[in-house]
């Protein structure tokens, strides 16, 4: 099962740009796309725990600010050999809240 | 084919990924279906590379061979993380420890070797683990254990004084533990040096700081929760709370056993490197036993690959392994060794000449039987390595005046060496790939050294062939060597070079980062890691016109500090010229202690760094500080280092200090291709060091000044090139900002200036700034002033910042490893 939690107004994200929220416990990263859409991932960097939400991305990956690993936004593979990241679903509801799922334990 | 045969791999190290490429590029993909086991959690990586991991002079980023997505678009099925138990030889099936049972055709054993831990008291937690503190030495795993044991604690022993103690002793070194290497035979490196040359390295090794203890045998590891000291058969004892054990290393050979192979010290195989029991299984690399050798190095497994996928493929069922001769290099920073073959003569009339100079640290060596090079020895200089190794390889005529082989006076120099080295000598010994390799792939149609460079592997294991690699590729290409398009490009997402991009940019007035990939990119799709290189590229074009997007900057440039390990920043403020105030270094101190700034240092560029600033500090920091930012974090103009200059020194020519404050704050944090540290200095004796930067100004004698470019003495080490002398300080800030302001216009991202000067000719340079031979020169002056006029201290940023949470924390709860505070 996973719950929902607001997690932020969408006007807290500038676009293209990412923050790190505390959201049931865990550390993730919301990403505001320039197409509108949120992603969400693990804040950290499995490298050597870069904070992610100061990447650099585009539509379909963030890199690492430390040492330039590459992650897919949706999917949490890295495009240059790390483990993956954890991806949670993410999405903007009609009042302009981001909301990200968590699963519970 | 509708039935392709079964092809299993066991163990994904250097060896097993590598016959598979070997296989691939047979056509294998067309008759086998492949799958491989590995017991890393990783795909391939060069395990050549860990020392320099562990030394911090080589990469994680850069040390895949093969990443996770090689496997799948080769149609490889990888089971990454187990490990095989057994092979039923009779069933054709491998065991794997997650209980999967896989059918083979033909199976290759690839298992490498593990580290050998002496049996001693103390080295075993219980028979699976090591006591806390000990570390193997073979794994990425074991290389980011002991980075992260070595961060907390002090003092280490490392067991093992052969090449892998030595380059891990040096690893630990860089990483600031006090270092005792314990070795049993009397000499460092016994296997490969003789009595002199171990005396000579010894003196080496101690300068780099490294306690030596020879003839020590080790008797137990005394431990309480973790690791406490060492004890030695004399009776005598080190305390230290980390021990390495490279002591040797033991072939894999388990599984051959239990699947009834036969082993002795490795798998035993015949010249196709097949089980002398079994024609469907092979086994190579550091597991496999040919001709009673077994290997510890690339080098023959790179030979062995090609055997095995030459008779795997049945593209030449011929093919055979005659076995290798191999070479080794010690990776020590500032330690030179390399030998070959025998360390000392053995029969009567095997000739040996014998260099030697203790004190310098320089020893060589080279034997000779029947006119052929069968060993040699080099310390301290290593210079004729590669003609050795050639002579070596090949058994190719040696010089009648001996000495020639210890010093330059004869042999080819390097520069001649692409035609006259001969077809078969290996250029890349970390990725085996010879002269032969290089120059077939440039027959086949590939122009690039890029493209050679990925097709081949050549150059990209330690790196030191890369310069042979691109004279023997340019050498083939008959000179007509093409650079690589995409090489061309300034960024990888728009296939144009940076004149083409940016008239491109002027005639259609895109002024942000976003209406560039709308135009211009492929699909019109963004890219994240274009993303830098063009926020400043516009920004220069456009001055204040320019749009800013702030998602289209890197961190540093948002929240203008540069970030750290652990996500913390560095704060640089701008002391001009390097010279200050005691007020200036009041508020400095104070803002030290009231932001708990763990580390307070010096800088290389004559100012003071505030390191380990939480981000969300950093507003309140820059307020309290009331100092400019010294730009320490972007791509952009850095400093100008001075001297003291005519005012105090009885040398001084000129006013350097004046000058170079007044150079400072003209051009300060102007953003540039790469960074731009200058120097001013008043006399020839160059206390700035003026030339080995950005551009380097000195004064001489009749009030002149010298005005160098190019200069660099960081990852490159290059004198600059003397640009022109003028009259007045005056000249000196025009030439300056004309030429800086060329470098910025036409120099490819991150293309500093020791790149582009060379690369572009001094003589040009001058032409075009000094000589105004392009007419550009006035055009130039008026954008380099538009750009100074735009120019705002982004600090004041601090003050109301551009985005929400602009200064927000990254990562607010988890305590990461912190940078140490002294
Ligand atoms: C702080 C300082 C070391 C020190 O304590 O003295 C320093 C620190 C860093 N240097 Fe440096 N360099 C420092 C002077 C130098 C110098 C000496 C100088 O400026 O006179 C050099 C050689 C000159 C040169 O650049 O050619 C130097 C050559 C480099 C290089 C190699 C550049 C090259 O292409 O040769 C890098 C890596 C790079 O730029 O990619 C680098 C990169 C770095 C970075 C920014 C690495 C990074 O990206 O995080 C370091 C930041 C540490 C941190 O956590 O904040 N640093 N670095 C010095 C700051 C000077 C200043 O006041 O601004
Ligand atoms: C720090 C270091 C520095 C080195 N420097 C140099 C150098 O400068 N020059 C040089 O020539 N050589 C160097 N070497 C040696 C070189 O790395 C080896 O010769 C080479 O890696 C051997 O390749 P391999 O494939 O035989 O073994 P490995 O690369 O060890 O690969 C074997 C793989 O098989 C896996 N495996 C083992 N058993 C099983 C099983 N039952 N099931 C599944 N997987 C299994 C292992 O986990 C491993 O990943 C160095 C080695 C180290 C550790
Ligand atoms: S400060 Fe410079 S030399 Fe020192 S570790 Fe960082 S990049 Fe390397
Ligand atoms: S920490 Fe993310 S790339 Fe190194």
């Amino acid at each position: 099962m996973s719950a929902e939690h607001p997690v932020a107004r969408a006007d807290d994200i500038p676009v293209g740009e990412g923050r790190a929220h505390v959201v049931a416990g865990q550390q993730i990263a919301v990403f505001r796309l320039r197409d509108g859409r949120i992603r969400a991932v693990q804040a950290t960097c499995p490298h050597a725990g870069g904070p992610l939400a100061d990447g650099l991305i585009d539509d379909t990956v963030v890199i690492c600010p430390l040492h330039n690993h590459t992650f897919d936004l949706a999917t949490g593979c890295s495009a240059t050999g790390q483990p993956a990241i954890r991806t949670y679903p993410a999405h903007l509801d009609d009042n302009g809240n981001i909301i990200v799922s968590v699963p519970q334990p | 084919m509708t039935n392709p045969q079964r092809l299993v791999v066991v163990g994904n190290g250097m060896a097993g990924a590598r016959a598979v490429e070997e296989i691939l590029h047979r056509g294998g993909d067309r008759m086998f279906s492949i799958t491989m086991f590995g017991d890393e959690p990783y795909g391939n990586y060069n395990r050549i590379l860990l020392s320099g991991l562990l030394a911090g002079t080589d990469d994680a980023d850069e040390i895949f061979l093969n990443p996770v997505e090689w496997y799948r678009d080769n149609g490889i099925t990888l089971h990454a993380g187990v490990r095989v138990v057994r092979i039923d030889r009779f069933a054709k099936l491998v065991l794997a420890d997650d209980g999967s049972i896989t059918p083979y055709d033909k199976l290759i054993i690839a298992t490498g070797s593990r580290p050998f831990y002496p049996p001693v008291e103390g080295m075993w937690r219980d028979d699976k683990t090591l006591t806390p503190g000990v570390f193997g030495f073979r794994t990425l795993d074991d290389c980011a254990a002991m980075v992260h044991h070595a961060r907390e604690h002090r003092r280490a022993v490392v067991i093992g004084g052969g090449l892998l103690g030595l380059e891990a002793a040096h690893g630990l070194r860089v990483l600031e533990l006090e270092v005792h290497v314990v070795q049993s035979a009397p000499l460092l490196m016994n296997q490969q040096l003789d009595t002199q040359a171990g005396h000579v390295l010894r003196r080496s090794v101690d300068k780099l700081g490294i306690t030596v203890h020879t003839g020590q045998r080790l008797t137990a590891i005394r431990h309480e929760d973790i690791v406490t000291g060492v004890t030695f058969a004399d009776g005598s004892s080190i305390d230290c709370d980390m021990v390495v054990v490279t002591a040797g290393i033991r072939p894999n050979v388990g599984l051959g056993i239990v699947s009834g192979l036969t082993v002795e010290r490795g798998i035993v195989v015949d010249d196709q490197l097949r089980s002398v029991d079994d024609d469907d299984i092979y086994a190579v690399g550091e597991c496999a036993q040919h001709r009673g050798e077994v290997y510890g190095l690339v080098a023959p497994l790179w030979e062995q690959a090609v055997v095995l996928a030459e008779h795997v493929t049945g593209h030449n069922p011929q093919s055979a392994y005659h076995g290798s001769r191999t070479a080794t290099k010690l990776k020590v920073a500032g330690i030179d060794v390399a030998t070959m073959g025998l360390k000392q003569p053995e029969r009567e009339d095997d000739e040996f000449v014998q260099f030697s100079e203790p004190r310098h640290g320089v020893y060589k060596t080279v034997i000779i039987r029947d006119d052929r090079l069968v060993g040699a020895t080099l310390l301290g200089d290593v210079s004729k390595v590669a003609f050795l190794m050639q002579a070596f390889d090949r058994g190719l005529p040696l010089p009648e005046e001996r000495i020639q082989l210890l010093f330059d006076i004869g042999t080819p120099a390097p520069s001649v060496g692409a035609a006259e080295l001969d077809d078969d000598a290996q250029v890349c010994n970390c990725n085996g790939v010879s002269k032969a390799d290089l120059v077939a792939r440039v027959r086949a149609g590939e122009r690039t050294l890029s493209g050679v460079m990925n097709a081949t592997r050549a150059g990209k294991g330690c790196g030191s062939c890369k310069g042979l690699v691109a004279d023997i590729v340019e050498w083939a290409a008959g000179g007509k060597i093409e650079d690589d398009p995409a090489a061309n490009w300034y960024v990888p997402c728009i296939p144009m070079d940076k004149p083409e991009l940016m008239a491109e940019i002027r005639s259609r007035g895109l002024r942000s980062v976003s209406a560039v990939f709308a135009e211009l990119a492929r699909d019109g799709r963004p890219d994240a890691a274009s993303k830098m290189a063009l926020t400043s590229l516009l920004r220069m074009m456009w001055g204040a016109e320019f749009v800013d997007e702030r998602d289209a900057r890197f961190v540093n440039d948002r929240v203008h500090a540069n970030i750290q390990k652990d996500g913390t920043f560095s704060v640089v403020p701008q002391i001009k010229g390097g010279v200050t105030t005691p007020g200036e270094l009041r508020r400095i101190a104070e803002v030290a202690e009231r932001y708990e700034v763990p580390l307070v240092k010096l800088t290389g560029g004559q100012r003071i760094d505030l390191l380990g600033v939480r981000k969300e500090n950093l507003p309140k920091v820059w307020a309290d500080l009331g100092m400019p930012s010294g730009h320490a974090y972007g791509k952009s103009f850095r400093t100008v280092k001075t001297c003291v200059g005519s005012d105090f020194c009885r040398y001084g020519l000129g006013d350097s200090t004046a000058l170079g404050i007044a150079i400072e704050e003209r051009f300060k944090g102007l953003e540039s291709p790469g960074k731009l540290k200058l120097a001013v200095a008043g006399c020839p004796r160059n206390c700035s060091e003026a030339l080995v930067k950005d551009l380097g100004v000195v004064a001489v004698e009749g009030g002149r000044w010298e005005i160098y470019v190019g200069g660099a003495a960081g990852a490159h080490v290059r004198k600059g090139d003397l640009l022109t002398t003028v009259d007045s300080p005056d000249e000196v800030m025009t030439i300056t900002g004309r030429f800086l302001q060329y470098y910025r216009e036409n120099a490819r991202w991150l293309e500093r200036t020791y790149a582009f000067v060379p690369r572009v000719g001094i003589d040009h340079v001058r032409a075009v700034v000094v000589s105004d031979s392009e007419g550009i020169a006035a055009r130039l002056d008026a954008a380099m002033q538009a750009s100074v006029a735009a120019y705002r201290d982004p600090w004041l940023e601090g003050e109301n910042p551009v985005t929400p949470g602009q200064f927000r924390t990254a990562l607010p709860l988890i305590v990461l490893p912190r940078v140490p505070v002294r």
